[in-house]
């Protein structure tokens, strides 16, 4: 207690940076990965090649990852861009099945009429199908922003600066506290993560509360948690 | 003759590698009319209704609503020029019960604000609490939605309204309500509705017209329910119409001029006490109650259907046969009992109906 109070500016600061790293690839695996699964919906072989490739990303070791990027991207070692980038891949390579699970949650009777009233396929993609594949993309999500914030701590072993940094200091220097400052931070940043995602969740999904009982909704997001439990062992 | 609206011009639509879903279709559609396709599962009548609004396009043939071929115009601009009610309702869940009738004119530009205000009205028009409109489509009963769906399809005025088995997935007794309830909007609003039903009895109670469509996607017989029912083109016709068609063209018969008797009534303190002779049990308003039987000691009896103003001759044998005395009960308008009807005198009433037909005119 006294180390961290003493140290809390450095800690809060790896914080601040641990932050960043896992959020920043969250989004843009985000922003590739949403319109990546609705190319990839219609299309069989490009679905399969799609679904094949996510899950062989996500096979490479993280570590394997940060090493290979440099050379690939010309970055210098100690660049956060590398994290950024591998941390990306993952994210992509969980969210592009999100994606296409959520896209398949919805109602094929319900993109059928709305077709049938008049949506052009963009209005149809932006107020029907987005909307209404939110609660299992969240799913999603947070299952990305869990990952990623303990993926980042690999990280540290490169001397990326985040929290992982007080594992490898507290070894070398045999300082127990350290390391568990370490590990207590994380877990308050991935519970302060997802605490984020769901209340982010409730504001953009007003109408999954309405309904009485379980929803689809629902059902789909513990599928999506299931399926994640078996990645997680390849991170 | 009513005009035209709607044309089929050798139409065919034709999936790869099977047999025609629609084989050379011509036929047209009655404006401000109800046009029922009926038919088996297969028959092509739902793949016919929507290459009115372009969801399936056809193989070859042309189809004009009010004299303009549908392919001339995007098919987006078509659709909202049109109504669509589906079985399911298909309503956005993640909407309010207005904003959902308020989906096509919102897409064709109108103000949210005005909108909401032309939707709001059209919940009062399918007979829906305006207090229904905050809440999301899960919130509401099978029926209710199925009345938000007629709604939304109202919501942007259209002359024509597509309706795709919008009843056959609620219950009998609020498909019976909902059968009635848009011939009454019919009689305010004269869409030309196309109608899409497997259900003869719904086609027959809803239909100005009724198009029998058999497998294979061929137009078995296009004429006035009454008729389909009384001269069925062909075997299939009449197999399809089934084995009570008899019967239920009584339903086009008028019982106007059926005799109503006075009935032996009694109040429901004196049902206890036993009869010797069926007799009607009254509350204290002369709405019956049921029969008091003549056997063990009295009794109520459930009484059958009842027969009310302006029923057909369907109605007031119906009520004969289920009544338990086998006298028919008739009321008038506020349910209050006009007098009782004999089976045989409808029956006679069915013959003499036949022989007027019979009749050179």
């Amino acid at each position: 207690m006294e180390w961290f109070l003493a140290n809390s500016g450095t800690v809060f600061g790896l914080a601040g940076q641990h932050f960043v790293l896992a959020v920043v690839p969250m989004v843009l695996g985000l922003i590739i990965s949403v319109p990546l699964a609705q190319l990839a919906r219609g299309r069989r072989a490009l679905r399969t090649a799609v679904t094949t490739a996510s899950s062989l990303l996500y096979t490479i070791p993280s570590l394997a990852l940060f090493i290979i990027l440099p050379p690939v991207l010309g970055t210098r070692i100690l660049d956060p861009v590398n994290v950024v980038v591998a941390l990306t891949i993952y994210a992509v390579a969980l969210l592009v099945r999100a994606a296409l699970d959520a896209f398949d949650s919805v109602d094929e009777e319900l993109r059928l009429a709305a077709t049938a009233m008049g949506f052009t396929a963009s209005a149809r993609f932006l107020r029907i199908d987005i909307p209404l594949s939110l609660p299992v993309l969240f799913a999603g999500l947070r299952v990305v922003s869990v990952s990623n914030i303990s993926l980042v701590s690999v990280a540290a072993l490169l001397g990326v600066g985040n929290l992982g940094v007080l594992f490898t200091d507290g070894l070398q220097r045999t300082f127990v506290t350290e390391v568990v400052v370490g590990i207590l931070g994380i877990l308050v940043l991935a519970l302060l993560m997802d605490a984020l995602l769901v209340l982010l969740e409730r504001a953009l999904t007003p109408w999954t509360r309405a309904a009485a009982g379980p929803t689809a909704g629902s059902a789909a997001r513990m599928a999506a948690m299931t399926e994640t439990r078996i990645h997680e062992g390849a991170g | 003759m009513a005009e035209a609206m709607i044309e089929f011009l050798s139409v065919t639509k034709q999936y790869q590698g099977g047999q025609p879903a629609v084989d050379n279709l011509s036929m047209s559609i009655d404006q401000g009319a109800i046009t029922v396709f009926v038919g088996p599962s297969g028959c092509g009548k739902t793949t016919s209704l929507r290459m009115i609004n372009r969801m399936v396009e056809p193989t070859s043939g042309t189809i004009t609503v009010a004299g303009r071929d549908v392919s001339a115009e995007p098919a987006a601009r078509l659709r909202r020029s049109m109504g669509y009610v589906m079985q399911s309702a298909g309503l956005m869940p993640h909407r309010t019960v207005l904003d959902n009738v308020a989906t096509v004119p919102r897409l064709n530009g109108v103000p949210k604000k005005e909108a909401r205000r032309r939707a709001a009205e059209l919940l009062d028009v399918v007979g829906l609490a305006s207090g229904l409109g905050r809440r999301y489509p899960s919130q509401l009963s099978g029926g209710q939605q199925q009345r938000v769906g007629v709604a939304r399809a109202l919501a942007a005025d259209p002359p024509v309204l597509l309706m795709d088995e919008p009843f056959s997935a609620v219950d009998p007794v609020v498909r019976d309500e909902l059968q009635q309830e848009l011939l009454r909007l019919q009689r305010e609003l004269a869409k030309t509705i196309v109608f899409v039903t497997h259900d003869i009895d719904e086609a027959t109670v809803l239909g100005d017209k009724v198009a029998v469509f058999a497998v294979g996607g061929r137009l078995a017989q296009y004429a006035a329910p009454e008729e389909i029912l009384r001269a069925p083109a062909n075997d299939f016709v009449a197999s399809f119409v089934g084995r009570d068609r008899g019967f239920r063209r009584l339903s086009f018969n008028s019982a106007d001029s059926i005799r109503l008797h006075p009935a032996k009534t009694v109040d429901a303190a004196a049902a206890a006490g036993g009869n010797s002779e069926w007799a009607l049990v009254l509350d204290d308003d002369s709405r019956p109650l049921g029969w008091a039987s003549p056997r063990d000691g009295g009794g109520l009896v459930p009484g059958g259907s009842l027969f009310r103003p302006g029923d057909s001759l369907r109605r007031a044998l119906d009520a004969a046969l289920s009544s338990p005395s086998g006298l028919g009960v008739a009321v008038d308008g506020d349910g209050r009992l006009a007098g009782v009807l004999k089976a045989e005198e409808i029956l006679a009433l069915i013959e003499e109906s036949r022989r007027l037909r019979e009749e050179p005119a």
